[in-house]
């Protein structure tokens, strides 16, 4: 019987990555649909840096960063009594980064493809920001949301350059699915390892399923 | 009494163009604003609704300051007395015809104002329906009065039966009118149809590449169907501008401004007769 926790783990950090994700994206996103700045360019090439760097760069860059011995991670240690290098929590910060593209992109076109007149009917409706956003356009773009939502998620069960970098191999605590997979391969365990890729593959496969039934197509846009 | 002195710098089509006007009209009436598309319409309103920012505008409505730009005022659409009837629409999908309703009223607003628009727009079969479900005329109905819930003092409407069928059109002019009435309201309409604005405004005011044109009663604008729309008039005032020339006719009964070029300006005096002859872009002296 093969050791569950690696899959629960993975589940656990797919979920927190996903609620915090959804958290911070919701205002990028926001800005990113409406806002008319110039150096808006800029802020949107670095939420889709994810999509096309190596994971391992990523990880690599997230590592020096959090590393005690630099000023950085002794400052978050110091303060926040924060180590986010081999730990459940960097992980999530990682997740986190690397999955941002798929939260905030959907969202982002969501809000873009509204009619710009239902914003400016609520404001002129004596409405303010947040509650247009609440009760207008959140609404109104249910399945960009979804969409979002379950691609963050998914994605986040998906990732393993990242954690290898950051999180290493820590059983219970940062040896999530995709690294136990590679680790049983290593040590020529094909058995356990077909079982964590069985469970990932059909787990994973319902997930997008879910989703193209619901939103009948809408997944499209976002994969290139 | 409603002030609009507005200027903006615009990118049409055609180049940068400089939206620059300069209106006074009574409150009651039902202003209608015409032109070519491109001419600056939509951009005037959205202006006055505060979705647009004007580069340079002193914009009062009574005696409440909407915008000054002298004095660095500028309310936001939230805080201007307005209705504002999108071409589209702009019902919310997610809201049925009552909740569209519901959730314009103000907060602490009483809701039986709600009943009663509902009952005057006979939207009563359609209320718990959503949008998407409604024809266009019945769409129309439900944004006119979504956007008095609040009671507005001006209502703004762009080219508000543009999407509706003819037979249709003529039962909504009517219920448009008798709502200005009813509720007191200043209305600015944008159209292209001579019979609607004949049917509706008080005042038509022409629009062309950002400049006012003409203003007058729609009967003075749209001289009564003569196919080559050619008319004779005794000048009763010129007044030079930078550009061109505002002459003012007497026709028939009626006095009429024409906007001429300099060109065609040069020559001409009050007690003069004119015949004047309607083409693409104006008006040609004869």
């Amino acid at each position: 019987m093969i050791d569950w926790s690696p899959l629960l783990l993975t589940f656990r950090l797919a979920l927190i990555t996903t609620v915090l994700l959804f958290v911070v994206s919701l205002p990028l996103a926001y800005w990113l649909a409406y806002s008319k700045a110039r150096f808006k360019a800029v802020v949107e090439a670095l939420v889709s840096m994810p999509l096309v760097l190596p994971p391992t760069v990523l990880g690599f860059y997230l590592l020096l960063a959090f590393s005690p011995n630099n000023a950085f991670g002794q400052w978050l240690e110091a303060n926040l009594g924060l180590r986010l290098v081999f730990s459940f929590e960097g992980l999530v910060f990682a997740s986190m980064i690397y999955s941002l593209p798929f939260m905030v992109h959907p969202i982002q076109s969501g809000l873009a493809n509204l009619s710009p007149s239902l914003k400016e009917a609520a404001y002129i409706l004596g409405k303010s920001r947040w509650t247009t956003l609440r009760r207008v356009l959140l609404p109104n773009i249910k399945p960009s949301l979804l969409t979002g939502i379950v691609l963050a998620f998914a994605h986040t069960i998906g990732e393993f350059g990242v954690v290898l970098m950051i999180g290493g191999n820590i059983p219970g605590l940062t040896k999530v699915a995709a690294i136990a997979v590679y680790d049983e391969v290593e040590s020529l365990n094909y058995a356990a390892a077909n079982q964590y890729s069985l469970v990932l593959f059909v787990i994973s496969f319902i997930i997008l399923l879910l989703v193209y039934l619901f939103n009948g197509g809408h997944l499209k846009r976002f994969w290139l | 009494m409603m002030k609009l002195a507005v200027q903006k710098r615009l990118n049409s089509p055609t180049g940068e163009m400089l939206l620059d006007v300069n209106l006074e009209f009574e409150r009651g009436q039902v202003i209608g604003l015409s032109g070519r598309s491109g001419a600056g319409k939509t951009s005037l309103l959205r202006i006055i609704a505060g979705l647009f920012a004007p580069d340079q505008a002193l914009i009062q409505f009574d005696d409440q300051v909407w915008v000054d730009s002298n004095r660095r005022i500028h309310l936001r659409p939230q805080q201007r007395k307005i209705g504002f009837v999108f071409q589209d629409y702009a019902l919310f999908p997610n809201m049925t015809v009552r909740q569209n309703l519901e959730f314009a009223l103000k907060q602490g607003q009483d809701s039986k104002f709600v009943d009663e628009l509902i009952d005057i727009s006979e939207l009563g079969q359609l209320q718990d329906q959503y949008p998407t479900t409604l024809s266009g005329g019945q769409q129309q109905r439900v944004a006119l009065a979504r956007s008095l819930v609040q009671r507005p003092q001006l209502l703004l409407l762009d080219e508000p039966l543009s999407a509706v069928d003819q037979e249709m059109r003529k039962k909504l002019r009517q219920h448009i009118i008798a709502l200005h009435r009813q509720f007191d309201l200043t209305t600015i309409l944008i159209s292209h149809d001579q019979d609607e604005l004949k049917q509706m405004a008080d005042q038509v005011v022409v629009l062309d590449a950002g400049k006012v044109k003409q203003i007058g009663s729609p009967e003075s604008i749209f001289p009564n169907n003569t196919p080559t729309q050619q008319f004779q008039g005794t000048i009763a005032q010129i007044e030079q501008v930078s550009d061109g020339a505002w002459v003012e006719l007497v026709v028939g009964t009626q006095r009429l401004k024409v906007w001429v070029s300099t060109k065609q300006a040069a020559g001409l005096e009050p007690g003069q007769k004119l015949s004047l002859q309607a083409n693409d872009s104006g008006w040609l002296v004869k």
